[in-house]
């Protein structure tokens, strides 16, 4: 720990139940420790940011909770329940959608065969199941409208979709199948400003709808903009979690740092970092 | 932060609307039937008086047609899953000789004959496909391999147990059984006779069967090709598993990510390619009476020109069976055509070298055109 003040672990006020808490996680790759004892929690309803600079452990952390990983020791509790997920379909039925960097569309499909990828609604005639391509378009319009995205037609390849909006429809479908927590793997961290701001007014929107969102970024400023509460990585480690307005763009940045190297290039630098 | 964003989207002024004529260009037949077109205008234009639209000529390269039609659906579902199969021609092969060898040296009823092939056939099948996915390696090479395997025990198998490459005498073993005319026979007779006292198709003149219309009804060929083509296109756009298979074609990871059971899907392609390479196989063995080391050579490149015609893309996740099926009628028609015509057959081989680039280079543009890059 660093000894600021502003920092504690958990929520001292914590009124309201976590949907997911983890304690304590470890996660060891053979004689690599890549997670020695993070404590993260969601509530409904909130964005919690996740910090962390490259080779912090994000990756590891979030693949331990979306069920990748399991963690080498520590516990989970979902709802208030332990809960072990041996598989990324254990968590994913349990409520946990994850927007992968890499995003799960694929270009040359239509918006509302993406949206449906997996989950494909079904209407039966004659005894044969077929595609219901007709209710699949409806909700999709009818999801997007939602997000702000104007589509020209549900027939529109994702391929001319920008980067934001495919995010968002990624977004959309994941709300769209009930998800609890929605985990969002450094989701501005390729968008220009523009298409930042729309994702970053998608997540809002989704947290309105009392979805607990784990936004994982190395940009403090997208982070500020959205989070609630702020967790900190750092070798593995958790530097702590503050809440909104308790801490200053600078303190976030130095503790993602680690401190003291960056406070040097800044200095070199003009205080521009 | 939500204020940053209009919550209501209006039209992006910065996209253009896409004109109805631009919009029907983004089809994946859109190649196949400029082509139908084209060739259909080009041979009535300078073949019509080679007997190549009297009920014999359309009999003729409706037939050819409808072989290169079986082959086309299977390998346009596995391309749109993103694999290949280059031992379709081999399996074609491979198949009959099965069959023979059952039937004729082992004396099976043709029915047994028919129904292990198919079992055989398509197990080999998803050992293709079982063996793309456990090594990850490309299914170019992998089935390139068993292209040889294949075509080597066609080759090796007669030799050994009847001392010869071709197997004759199946016509006789089949005569009486049930299933066989399920492949070889032909259909409406009653229809064509009619046709024929109505004078609306040639009939024989003198001889035994004088009266008789030369074309005597529809070989079950046509009839299997016809039913895999709405058996494929049914299966492609009106059911989940179609959106499967272009998901698994389009991005294998993403698709995983969302569910998707690509590895099922990718080996039941695999074998439904098989599956339509072993009817190619039955038909013709019913209709030449014998099996030969040498069927179906080459087959796999036609069946892939044909749906790359058909406007698929060759890195999966985008194509049609319809285009793949009016690929297959262009090549047929091309190439009994040029022999109506009196062409020198081997300029056919020019036709196709020229049509398959066309059709990529159109291909990769309507691509562009879909998903927006440059």
């Amino acid at each position: 720990m660093t000894g600021n003040s502003k920092f504690h672990h958990g929520d001292p006020k914590g009124a309201v139940q976590p949907i997911i808490e983890m304690k304590n996680i470890e996660k060891h790759f053979g004689r690599v420790i890549a997670l020695a004892g993070v404590s993260f929690d969601v509530k409904p309803g909130e964005c919690h940011c996740l910090l962390g600079d490259n080779g912090a452990g994000k990756s590891t952390f979030i693949k331990t909770m979306s069920g990748v990983h399991q963690p080498t020791a520590g516990e989970i509790f979902f709802e208030g329940k332990p809960m072990h997920f041996d598989d990324p379909r254990d968590a994913i039925s349990a409520g946990i959608a994850t927007v992968h960097q890499h995003l799960a569309m694929i270009p040359l499909m239509s918006v509302s065969r993406n949206f449906f990828m997996g989950n494909e609604p079904t209407r039966k005639v004659a005894g044969i199941s077929f595609f219901d391509k007709k209710r699949a378009d409806e909700v999709t319009m009818e999801e997007m409208r939602k997000m702000g995205i104007n589509l020209r037609g549900p027939d529109q390849a994702v391929g001319t979709l920008s980067g934001g909006e495919r995010q968002t429809v990624a977004i959309a479908r994941a709300v769209h199948f009930g998800a609890k927590i929605l985990i969002l793997d450094e989701p501005t961290s390729a968008l220009g400003v523009r298409q930042t701001s729309n994702v970053l007014a998608t997540i809002d929107r989704v947290r309105k709808q009392g979805i607990g969102v784990v936004f994982i970024s190395h940009n403090v400023r997208h982070a500020l903009a959205v989070g609630d509460r702020f967790t900190v990585l750092n070798r593995g480690q958790t530097l702590g979690t503050a809440a909104r307005g308790e801490i200053s763009p600078e303190e976030l940045q130095d503790l993602m740092a680690g401190g003291q190297e960056l406070a040097q290039l800044e200095g070199s630098l003009g205080g521009t970092v | 932060m939500s204020n940053a964003t209009q919550p209501t989207a209006k039209p992006d002024e910065r996209v253009k609307e896409i004109s109805a004529f631009r919009n029907a260009l983004i089809r994946p037949e859109l190649g196949g039937i400029v082509g139908t077109v084209a060739v259909f205008t080009f041979f009535l234009l300078f073949a019509f008086d080679s007997g190549m639209f009297n009920s014999q000529g359309i009999m003729n390269w409706s037939v050819v047609s409808a072989q290169f039609m079986i082959i086309a659906v299977g390998a346009c579902l596995l391309m749109i899953a993103g694999e290949f199969d280059l031992s379709v021609g081999s399996m074609i092969g491979f198949a009959g000789m099965m069959i023979a060898i059952f039937s004729v040296t082992y004396g099976w009823p043709v029915w047994a004959a028919i129904i292990v092939t198919f079992v055989l056939c398509t197990a080999i099948g998803a050992l293709n496909g079982w063996i793309v996915i456990r090594t990850g390696l490309p299914s170019f090479i992998v089935t390139l391999a068993f292209l040889f395997i294949l075509r080597g025990f066609t080759i090796f198998l007669p030799q050994v147990i009847e001392r010869k490459t071709i197997i004759g005498g199946i016509l006789d073993v089949a005569e009486g059984d049930w299933l066989a005319p399920v492949f070889g026979g032909t259909i409406f007779k009653g229809l064509f006779v009619w046709l024929g006292e109505a004078g609306l198709i040639a009939t024989f003149e003198r001889g035994t069967k004088q009266g008789q219309p030369v074309v005597d009804g529809i070989p079950m060929l046509i009839i299997w090709a016809i039913a895999l083509i709405i058996f494929g296109h049914v299966l492609l756009t009106k059911t989940k598993f179609g959106n499967w298979i272009f998901a698994a074609g389009g991005d294998a990871e993403a698709a995983r990510n969302s569910g998707v059971p690509v590895n099922r899907v990718k080996i039941l392609m695999f074998m439904f390619t098989a599956f339509c390479a072993t009817v190619f196989a039955v038909c013709q063995v019913m209709e030449f009476g014998s099996a030969g080391a040498d069927r179906g050579l080459l087959k796999e490149f036609e069946a892939i020109i044909a749906v790359v015609i058909g406007g698929a893309l060759l890195t999966g996740g985008y194509g049609s069976v319809l285009g793949a099926a009016l690929g297959a009628l262009i090549f047929g028609v091309v190439q009994q055509g040029l022999f109506f015509a009196g062409v020198e057959s081997s300029l056919f081989r020019v036709f196709l070298g020229v049509i398959l680039l066309g059709a990529v280079i159109l291909n990769t543009y309507i691509r562009r055109i879909i998903t927006g890059e440059r």
